[in-house]
């Protein structure tokens, strides 16, 4: 016997001009209830008599046995009911600025780092959509990950716009069972290879270099150069045989990578080459009054195995490409070993060519040169040399600035590297401080903040427009000290109204109090 | 005292999306002064780029809004940055106060006009202009009414002469849901429209059920009065609220068990917007569905937060299955519900719920119903709901995938408390009870 719901369906999808109407029987038992002399309006009226008794006695599904796990138990705090509600704000009003106040999402990254740090879990109902934001802007993975904790995971197993949520919890030691790595190593995707090699270098540096070894010979050239770079995390003299031999590599890319890494392992065979090319090249003067500078007359092969392309990318003179070259792959150390003088001493000098004393053509390549040193060999001591004392205001004394200044400035402590900063935008304004406020860790300290609100009332008084500013004016938003709120006030409510400035500070005081509230719901 | 509503709850007042953008940024103190509340209102005064401040109250029982500036939405950005302010901040806009002259002025003046208003209403439902004329004019729309199904009967017959399967020699069903708008029967023209998009499956049921309401429309007369009721209420007869409110109406503290609004993020915004709010009174059981709507660029106006309870008078539209009512008569302001998520049901207790519901009202798509100690599940079929002995389908094109993924969040994989509706499509969520119990709202913008 057919299903009677079956037959009606069928007859109804061909027409009853084709198919007859199903014959009465013992399934359909109000049957006799409609008259069949239209047949479709028959069809009509037992398939409605069929709908109503399907759906009025519907049975329910039997479960197909127990749901899986659930997340795990998160035994951090929730947040505070306030900050719940700030991050809901945050996290529903994604898109551009402009208004009072500065774009809320802006600020997100803050207030996820801020809530990380309290040891806070995110509320459950807002882990989607915190996983969504966190999805869309990848610097905000780490911490977007950490606050959804387990149930971040529990989700991302679930969802595969999510996956990211694994890739940045596996932890290759805790999680990932040797096994497992393996398989990931030899069939993963290539990125799941990246970031299986990273964190496992994160953790045993022998056994990610160990790993890359085993199937470095059979690897395409484009991914050996991004495996290589992966070394750079837990890079180690245990690393330079194996670097020593890529400097042999066929692609140009790997060996200028594995030179790279080299060089910044002061100990390295490579770095010893390189000195006593940079000794060849800088000597000091017999009455210790000047350096005097010998670049290298050929990039021999040696010198293009190390890592040195014979031709310079930008076109520059041959023999100043090879000496730049040089002196910023060898290490700091040596000068200072060889001439007994301080970066400070060696930086006051005056600097020669070897024929003629009073040529100082070389003295900007070999500051440059140094300059790239300290910044690739993180060497805070030069660092601080280049950059000079934090500058001074005053009519006639511009800073003396190297290179890129805010790249050195990194390489110093964070609470010198606002110290420098604010003298800087003291003495010269926001012009060109974009780059060095960028460099300082946030919240600025408030001397820093203070600093940048003189210089922006300074901008205002001196007739400067805003906008001029947008770059300043957008970090100070995220970064500013929000002790200097009252200060911004001040300044809004002495700026005539209506006025791009007055707007402007009244968007800035708006922000800062917004982050004060923000910050203070945290520290309930 | 109201406690201070959430932040989800403030956002779903908005009117549209860049309502809500600008309402996040006026939620802070900065540009606001004056700003206080007594438990009833919240009012505060906005600084914007002009050089007086706008003036905001918002009387939160209703919600009713009222700001100064020339904003076509409503609520305006001021409003909701108020209220988000009220609701995130308590120290900016402190409890106890008295209202500001001008925002008890307002206040005043609304409380007198609906009471005016609702003195009037009772004397309108109490006499029809023309009761002669009213009656001539109900016959000639029971007689197009009548016409109008009995030819839809036809063009339905025809369909299944010729076959479901060729849908190339007929014409679009919009032709037909046109003549039904002309014989005054809109219910039936919205439920013809909705036949040229289902699938090949759900062609036959539907055909069906339109027949069988069609044959009903023809025959009122016949039917229980009760069904009658139901089968005008389909075919798309209103009634008006005044007149309800002026029949019996059933006084209770109605929990609000969940709300949504229709069209959903990124829906036509020439549209109307449709809230539907799903009650239980605490005394009856009764269950109720309020329906109000929004012009476009306005959010309608009836909002009461999930989770409070209301003491007020409902009056139900009349039917074999009653659930549509209006809002009547309130005490008081709404008051927090009991802690923890409502008593439900289980699965089998909720498939036989519908059936029985089915049983009054044939064309019953869903019935609301609370479950119990449910866990959703993403299974190869798609979401699911189980409660270890039997599973429920959840009825996908009801609901987003963002509100399924909040759901399964809040579940953390661990039974809860949801509320939805159930039918023949299977269930869609609409507020969910986390660990804390406190209820969420899953279809929140």
């Amino acid at each position: 016997m057919p299903d009677p719901w079956e037959s009606l369906q069928t007859a109804a999808l061909l027409g009853t001009d084709r198919r007859p109407l199903p014959a009465p029987g013992p399934a359909a038992p109000y049957d006799g209830a409609v008259d069949r002399a239209d047949p479709a309006t028959a069809l009509l009226e037992l398939a409605a008599l069929e709908t109503v008794r399907r759906r009025a006695g519907a049975l329910p599904a039997p479960a197909d046995g127990p749901p899986a796990a659930p997340a795990a138990e998160d035994r951090r705090t929730e947040l505070p009911a306030a900050a719940a509600r700030r991050l809901s704000l945050l996290l529903s009003t994604r898109g551009t600025g402009g208004g009072v106040l500065a774009n809320l999402g802006e600020l997100l990254p803050q207030w996820l780092a801020t809530a990380r740090d309290r040891g806070y879990r995110a509320p459950a109902a807002s882990v989607p959509a915190l996983l969504d934001a966190a999805r869309a802007r990848s610097e905000l993975r780490p911490d977007a990950v950490a606050l959804a904790g387990p149930l971040g995971r529990w989700l991302a197993e679930r969802n595969p716009d999510w996956r990211f949520v694994q890739r940045a919890t596996r932890t290759p030691a805790a999680d990932t069972a040797p096994a497992e790595g393996d398989r990931l190593w030899h069939e993963g995707l290539f990125a799941e290879r990246v970031t299986h090699l990273t964190l496992l270098r994160r953790r045993e540096p022998a056994a990610g270099l160990a790993l890359l070894r085993g199937t470095w010979s059979t690897e395409r050239a484009e991914d050996r150069l991004l495996f290589l770079d992966a070394l750079q995390e837990g890079l180690s003299p245990a690393d330079e045989p194996f670097l020593e031999a890529a400097l042999g590599d066929r692609s140009k890319n790997v060996r200028a990578t594995a030179a790279e890494l080299l060089s910044t392992l002061p100990g390295s065979a490579l770095a010893a080459r390189m000195g006593e090319r940079a000794r060849a090249a800088v000597r000091l003067s017999e009455h210790g009054t000047h350096l005097l500078v010998t670049p290298p007359a050929a990039c021999d092969a040696a010198m293009q195995r190390d890592g040195i392309p014979p031709k310079s990318p930008t076109g520059r003179g041959e023999r100043a490409w090879w000496f730049g070259e040089v002196i910023a792959a060898a290490p700091l150390a040596l000068w200072s070993a060889h001439t007994g003088l301080t970066p400070e001493r060696l930086l006051g000098l005056r600097v020669g060519d070897a024929i003629d004393e009073t040529s100082s053509t070389w003295a900007d390549d070999l500051r440059e040169a140094w300059a790239r040193a300290a910044v690739r060999q993180q060497d805070p001591d030069w660092a601080r040399a280049l950059l000079g004392p934090p500058p001074v205001a005053g009519p006639g004394r511009t800073a003396r600035t190297t290179g890129a200044p805010a790249k050195l400035l990194a390489v110093l402590p964070p609470a010198e590297r606002a110290v420098w900063t604010a003298s800087f935008v003291e003495a010269h304004g926001l012009g060109d401080a974009f780059q060095l406020l960028g460099a300082c860790a946030t919240p600025w300290t408030p001397p820093l903040s203070t600093a940048v609100v003189g210089a922006l009332a300074r901008a205002a008084a001196s007739g400067a427009y805003p906008w001029s500013h947008s770059g300043v004016l957008g970090m100070t938003e995220r970064a500013l000290s929000p002790t200097a709120a009252g200060a911004v006030e001040e300044l809004a409510a002495g700026a005539a109204p209506a006025t791009a400035w007055g707007e402007t500070f009244a968007r800035l005081a708006g922000t800062l109090r917004f982050r004060e509230a923000m910050l203070a719901e945290l520290a309930a | 005292m109201e406690e201070r509503w959430s932040t989800e709850h403030v956002l779903s007042l908005a009117p549209d999306a860049a309502s809500r953008k600008a309402a996040g940024k006026l939620s802070t103190s900065a540009p606001w002064s004056a700003a206080g509340t007594d438990g009833d209102a919240v009012w505060g005064e906005c600084r914007g780029s002009g050089s007086t401040p706008y003036r905001t109250v918002v009387e939160l029982a209703t919600p009713a809004y009222r700001c100064s500036c020339p904003s076509r939405k409503f609520p305006c950005k001021h409003a909701l940055g108020l209220l988000l302010l009220w609701s995130g901040s308590p120290d900016a806009v402190p409890d106890g106060a008295e209202p500001a002259d001008w925002a008890a002025d307002w206040l005043k003046e609304r409380q007198e006009r609906s009471e005016q208003s609702s003195e009037q209403r009772a004397g309108r439902a109490a006499a029809p202009a023309d009761p002669a004329a009213a009656l001539r004019r109900a016959g000639k729309r029971s007689a197009r009414v009548a016409a109008g199904a009995a030819e839809l009967r036809l063009r339905l017959a025809d369909r299944v002469r010729h076959g479901l399967a060729d849908r190339s020699t007929a014409g679009p069903w919009e032709e037909v849901a046109a003549r039904m708008v002309d014989a005054q029967a809109p219910g039936l023209a919205t439920r013809v429209r909705e036949l040229d998009a289902l699938p090949q499956h759900r062609l036959l049921e539907e055909y069906a059920m339109l027949h069988l309401l069609a044959t009903a429309a023809t025959r009122l007369d016949e039917l229980p009065v009760p069904l009658a009721a139901t089968v005008r209420a389909r075919v798309g007869y209103t009634t008006e609220t005044a007149e309800l409110l002026a029949g019996p109406t059933v006084r209770d503290r109605w929990q609000v068990l969940g709300s949504r609004t229709s069209p959903m993020e990124g829906g036509a915004d020439e549209r109307l917007t449709t809230r539907r709010l799903w009650l239980r009174g605490a005394k009856t059981g009764r269950q109720a569905l309020l329906i109000a709507f929004g012009r476009p660029g306005q959010a309608p106006e009836l909002a009461l937060p999930t989770g409070q309870v209301v003491e007020a008078e409902l009056a139900f539209h009349p039917g074999a299955r009653p659930l549509r009512a209006v809002l009547g008569t309130r005490y008081g302001a709404p008051g927090a519900a009991p802690d923890g998520p409502p008593p439900g049901l289980d699965i089998a207790e909720a498939v036989a719920g519908y059936g029985t519901a089915v049983a009054d009202d044939p064309w019953l798509d869903a019935w609301p119903t609370v479950l119990t100690g449910v866990v959703p599940v993403l299974s190869p079929e798609g979401w699911q709901l189980t409660d270890g002995r039997h599973t429920a389908p959840v009825h996908r094109a009801a609901v987003t995938e963002a509100a399924l993924w909040r759901l399964a969040a809040v579940s953390t994989g661990r039974p809860l408390t949801v509320f939805g509706e159930y039918g023949h499509q299977g269930f869609a969520p609409v507020t969910a009870w986390g660990a804390d119990g406190r209820p969420i709202g899953l279809t929140a913008p």
